[in-house]
């Protein structure tokens, strides 16, 4: 088992090298990186096999010692457990759909091989962020999947967006990582180790009952804080409000890794994080209620933006913002299983919308602008017919993958709703309305980019045909999971006992526990639908796409009219807010004017003034500089050394 | 192990070296070259030995050799390493090839005596390192001025002069206090030996005294605010291999002062006055990182990012006695002691490859200013590959050293009180705004000069030089493990011995 863990992480690695450091041929790059991705996926499926269904016991072992400091060991090592072999498959697989889809968008692109190297050596690293058994490693895949996602959103470093965009990913995720990295140093205060299995064996032996001083006399329990540091960290990756900033501008990168790494897999490492720390979470309800508030707010407000967006890839990156904000309220609620049920399932299917609009994007000759599309259904068939299933299970609609899960997670904040947890109220509300908003955007993109008037221009419309099947290819494979992987892999995720020993869920927080049945896996599903359609978020989600329907369909004039009327709010929503003019002003902005201050006035002032600013001392100073370039002072140098020399050897050799 | 002197051998084969050049002089500098490129090899392979002959089981000093020098005042020629001096020696042999492979071509101004100062001065600092007895110690501390004070003056910039004397007064300052110190212990224990000064029993108050002239000298090289404005400017006017060597190798002196000396041996004042040090090192992460972020010229950037990385040593060193107060172990100081040592030999590697990245771009384009590049992966996309790498190990990703000694030292010091932690932390923010936005600025963007459009690649001796530094960095960010269990007995000792009174029972 070792050694296939070890073979699956490191082959993308070796891709990467190979790719990056041996740039032969075009072909020669994707093919090493895709057979290495491949090979990543397929053992990943034998070890999830062993892993679910053989019976093989959960895999936990240390690879090498990274480093020892006093009595302390920090290890480098795998942990395959039920959640760890679901995200390795997820993983791999999207990750090999993005690269034979990348064949197709990058054909033109003078970086094929960079692109290729960079997105494998992606894969490695979320990899090891996932199969870590520590909180080191995990830091490093953390930090190492920010890297890529560094690289690739700057990988068209020439446009100044491009490089403005990828600092700013960079730099509000270190924010993120700042908390978190104090979160670990807190659970290595607080445990004594820094091994998955210690701490949260200790942590559940109760053995938690410290606090830590953070204002001079008030007492925080170290779990909260250690949760909440934790949490800040996933705030930064999985773009949760107030740190969502840099994820719609991360659409400057190639669209393949929007989907690959700002949609399916590195922004829910966040999700994946707190869910794999559940026992700790678990035994603090103000973390929880922490995230819950936060995972609505970003569910909500950040769902509202989608609807005023016109770049058909901002639109997804909004919703993309909108279903974290929904993973993570699940998480809040201890709905962990609900999370990662969502998070695969999104993973499938926005997925699939990103690489959707990227297909819509190739065919417009790389016109992102909806309002320059329309009626592309004709042109793009398959295109059409995919994005349609990834928009519908986007909304939820009944027996889709996306429906599953998101009911799965209303239905979880409505149990913390009535558990009268804290910010429960405002998170149950968020939820139910967002899946309003949700169906409201996803058709109001799906209206403007495939039905309706054909708005381009005369040139891009005749070139206007069906991508190559490099592209669409991935397309069909990833609508699949879309429709089916929900009704599926609901039993055993959310009633049964798939996550039994991966994650940790108090009794009084279970949402689920009622629901479980002895009936058929059939009739659960078809009870869940049935159950589903008489729901509010069905009728809601009704509701948005006929208003989509009506504003883009029926009355395409009405959406400007309204937009007039309430000139004020729309501004704000275009203004996304004004969180960026506000980081800009204050962060970027003040910073600069801080370090420019301290530098002319603490560094050259006061400092530097201090001790040369008389001009008595300048004129010295001045004095001695003319002396020096006279050259004398060059043979006193080399005189004491050569005295030196003489000092110290005479003395060696007598 | 004493019959081989190989730590005699170290000192002066650079310095016999150097002295061979200098004779043989400037008329064959074809020849001065491969010789300094020999001998600096030669110092390097010899210094590993120290490594694969070092016993990390004991604290005691190894390789010791003892010979009588002035007999008169008891002053030894007294030499010998344990598990902290024994890595910075070999960073600065490993060091010093780089330099001189780095000014090979492109120093044409006098080249043999440019390289023989270098050898010179490497012979010196590898005597500091390993010098047991306090004059010999001083003795070299200040004979290593020189060469450096050549190196800026004859080859550095145009405000050298300027600069020079700026460097040569901070850090002449600090010794003179440090020299007063050492023949007060002299007078109190009747030995030169730094080993006996560890062991001297000495009243609070006078360990005060003694640690505050320590602090001054050892502030001014390490440097820290507000002694540090020198750096920035020495930075900028000397020629690329000084600022490799004052970066990675001078700076760390300062460091090793306060464990050799500072913390050994007034171990109660180092705990009065740890809050000072501490927050002297806060300032520096935190104000020098602001301070960096706008610097326009790309020299004086990373010389503010040393001192701002250097504070995190420092910050290491001394959270010991507070960690110790609340775990009641001595876990958390070892941690932090060897955070701050990882991060002087990490920040050694990864502060020398930048200063060689920028020297890169200096010479073909004689400018250091930001804003006269924009674009340059462009047009040496390889070069781009090392600069970006070596700034994300400036940045502190993991993997490569640049985090393993900041991990431990925030993990370390959370265990001494949450706001030292959380505002040592924010080099995690500010270190990457301040690095990376640079890159932005230098290496990413479209090719607007033409100056710029011109650059050509780094060749096959950049290449080299780079590499071997990238793969220093990696590898020490991967596996640290070897580099902490050579000092890990040596400063669990450490630790011990400080959290002992020395004040002689009244």
């Amino acid at each position: 088992m070792q050694n296939v863990a070890l073979i699956i992480v490191l082959a993308p690695l070796v891709g990467a090298i190979i790719a990056g450091l041996f740039p032969v041929s075009r072909r020669f790059a994707h093919r090493v990186t895709i057979s290495a991705v491949g090979l990543s996926f397929f053992l990943s499926l034998y070890v999830f096999y062993q892993i679910v269904f053989g019976g093989h016991e959960i895999f936990n072992e240390t690879l090498y010692t990274w480093l020892v400091a006093g009595n302390i060991s920090l290890e480098i090592g795998f942990m395959i457990d039920s959640l760890t072999a679901l995200m390795m498959v997820v993983v791999t697989f999207v990750s090999w759909m993005v690269h034979i889809y990348t064949i197709g968008y990058m054909r033109d692109d003078p970086g094929y091989q960079r692109f290729f190297s960079y997105i494998n050596l992606f894969t490695f690293s979320m990899l090891m962020l996932v199969m870590s058994n520590n909180f080191v490693q995990l830091f490093f895949g953390w930090e190492a999947v920010g890297l890529v996602s560094y690289l690739l959103i700057g990988f068209w470093y020439t446009r100044e967006t491009a490089i403005y965009a990828n600092l700013k990913a960079f730099l509000v995720n270190r924010v993120g990582d700042f908390g978190f990295i104090l979160g670990i140093a807190a659970v290595l205060m607080t445990f004594n180790s820094l091994s998955y299995t210690e701490v949260f064996g200790l942590a559940q032996a109760g053995n938690y009952e410290q606090t830590i001083s953070i204002f001079s006399g008030t007492e925080w329990s170290a779990m909260t804080v250690i949760c909440i540091l934790l949490f800040i960290g996933a705030m930064g990756k999985s773009a949760q409000f107030p740190l969502h900033v840099w994820l719609p501008d991360s659409m400057e990168g190639p669209t393949p890794i929007s989907a690959l790494i700002h949609a399916a897999t590195m922004v829910t490492a966040g999700i994946f994080m707190v869910a794999r720390m559940s026992p700790l979470f678990e035994l603090s309800e103000t973390a929880l209620s922490f995230v819950l508030v936060i995972g609505a707010i970003t569910a909500f407000f950040m769902g509202i933006l989608a609807i005023v967006q016109n770049d058909i890839k901002r639109v997804v990156a909004y919703s993309t913002l909108s279903q974290l904000g929904y993973m993570t309220v699940a998480l809040g609620a201890s709905a962990y299983a609900a999370g990662i049920f969502h998070l695969m399932t999104h993973a499938f299917f926005k997925a699939l919308l990103f690489l959707g609009a990227g297909s819509v994007i190739i065919a417009m000759h790389h016109e992102q602008d909806m309002r320059k599309m329309g009626g592309l259904k004709k042109y793009l068939p398959i295109t059409y017919w995919t994005m349609l299933i990834g928009s519908l299970a986007l909304i939820g609609f009944p027996g889709f993958a996306g429906f599953f899960s998101k009911d799965a997670i209303i239905e979880a904040a409505h149990h913390a709703y009535e558990a009268e947890r804290a910010g429960a109220f405002f998170a149950y509300y968020a939820v139910l309305l967002g899946v309003f908003i949700t169906a409201l955007y996803t058709f109001r993109m799906f209206f403007l980019t495939f039905h309706g008037k054909e708005r381009m221009d005369e040139h891009t419309r005749e070139h206007l045909h069906e991508t190559p099947s490099v592209v669409t290819g991935p397309l069909i494979a990833l609508a699949i999971p879309s429709i089916f992987i929900g009704m599926f892999t609901i039993s055993p995720l959310l009633f049964g006992h798939y996550f039994d020993g991966a994650i940790f869920v108090e009794a009084a927080h279970n949402a689920f526990a009622g629901h479980e049945s002895h009936s058929s896996v059939a009739w659960m599903i078809i009870s869940f639908i049935g159950h589903g359609l008489l729901q509010p978020p069905f009728w809601l989600a009704l509701f948005g796409f006929g208003t989509a329907y009506y504003f883009y369909m029926i009355r395409p004039d009405l959406p400007g009219e309204i937009v007039k009327n309430i000139e004020v709010p729309y501004k704000i929503l275009l203004d996304k807010y004004g969180f960026d003019r506000f980081n800009d002003w204050f962060f970027a902005g003040g910073a600069r004017r801080v370090g420019d201050k301290f530098w002319k006035m603490g560094d050259i002032k006061t400092i530097d003034g201090l001790i040369n600013g008389t001009a008595n001392t300048i004129g010295w100073f001045s004095s001695v500089a003319r002396n020096v370039q006279t050259g004398m002072l060059y043979h006193y140098a080399f005189a004491m050394i050569i005295g030196l020399a003489v000092l110290l050897g005479t003395f060696v050799i007598l | 192990m004493t019959d081989l002197s190989l730590l005699s051998v170290l000192i002066w084969l650079p310095i016999l070296g150097s002295l061979w050049i200098l004779i043989i002089g400037d008329k064959q500098a074809t020849t001065a070259r491969p010789i300094a490129l020999a001998v600096s090899l030669l110092t390097f392979c010899l210094s590993l030995i120290l490594y694969f002959l070092f016993d990390p089981t004991t604290a005691d000093m190894q390789f010791t050799e003892k010979l009588s020098w002035i007999p008169a005042f008891g002053i030894n020629y007294h030499l010998g390493i344990d598990g902290i001096s024994m890595p910075l020696i070999i960073l600065t042999t490993f060091t010093m090839v780089l330099v001189v492979l780095a000014g090979w071509e492109t120093i044409k101004y006098k080249p043999a005596q440019y390289l023989g100062a270098f050898l010179f001065m490497e012979g010196l600092m590898i005597g500091v390192f390993s010098a047991l007895d306090a004059i010999l110690f001083y003795v070299l501390w200040e004979a290593m001025l020189i060469p450096m004070f050549l190196i800026i003056g004859i080859w550095g910039g145009p405000r050298r002069v300027y600069a020079t004397i700026k460097f040569f007064l901070y850090t002449f300052f600090g010794s003179v206090l440090m020299l007063i110190a050492l023949l007060y212990l002299y007078s109190q224990a009747d030995s030169f030996s730094i080993l006996d000064y560890h062991t001297l029993p000495i009243s609070l108050e006078a360990q005060k005294w003694i640690f505050l002239a320590f602090l001054v000298a050892f502030a001014v090289k390490v440097p820290m605010w507000p002694v540090h404005t020198w750096l920035p400017d020495a930075h900028v006017e000397a020629p690329t291999g000084g600022s490799v060597i004052l970066a990675a190798i001078m700076l760390k002196m300062g460091g090793y002062g306060f464990l050799r000396f500072s913390l050994p041996i007034t171990p109660d004042a180092s705990n009065q006055f740890d809050w000072l040090i501490i927050a002297l090192s806060l300032i520096a992460i935190i104000y020098i990182a602001f301070v960096a972020l706008v610097q326009k010229d790309m020299k004086k950037l990373i010389a503010y990012s040393s001192i701002s990385h250097m504070g995190f040593a420092t910050l290491g060193f001394f959270i010991g006695f507070m960690i110790y107060k609340n775990t009641n172990s001595i876990d958390g100081a070892v941690m932090a002691i060897e955070g701050g040592m990882v991060q002087m030999i990490s920040h050694g590697f990864i502060s020398g490859a930048l200063f060689l990245c920028v020297g890169v771009l200096y010479e073909r384009l004689h400018s250091r200013q930001i804003a006269d590049y924009g674009g340059v992966a462009n047009v040496m996309p390889r070069f781009a590959l090392f600069f970006v790498l070596f700034a994300m190990a400036n940045a502190g990703l993991p993997a490569t050293s640049g985090f393993v000694g900041e991990f431990l030292i925030i993990l370390a010091s959370f265990k001494a009180n949450f706001w030292i932690a959380f505002g040592a932390a924010t080099i995690m923010i500010l270190g990457a705004a301040y690095t990376l936005w640079m890159i932005k600025r230098v290496i990413y963007g479209a090719v607007t000069k033409d100056s710029v459009a011109s650059l050509k690649d780094i060749g096959g001796r950049e290449t080299l030089i780079l590499s071997v530094l990238a793969i220093a960095v990696l590898l020490f960010g991967i596996w640290p493990a070897p580099l902490l269990e050579v000092m890990d007995v040596t400063v669990q000792h450490l630790v011990e011995h400080i959290l002992q009174s020395k004040v002689p029972a009244m």
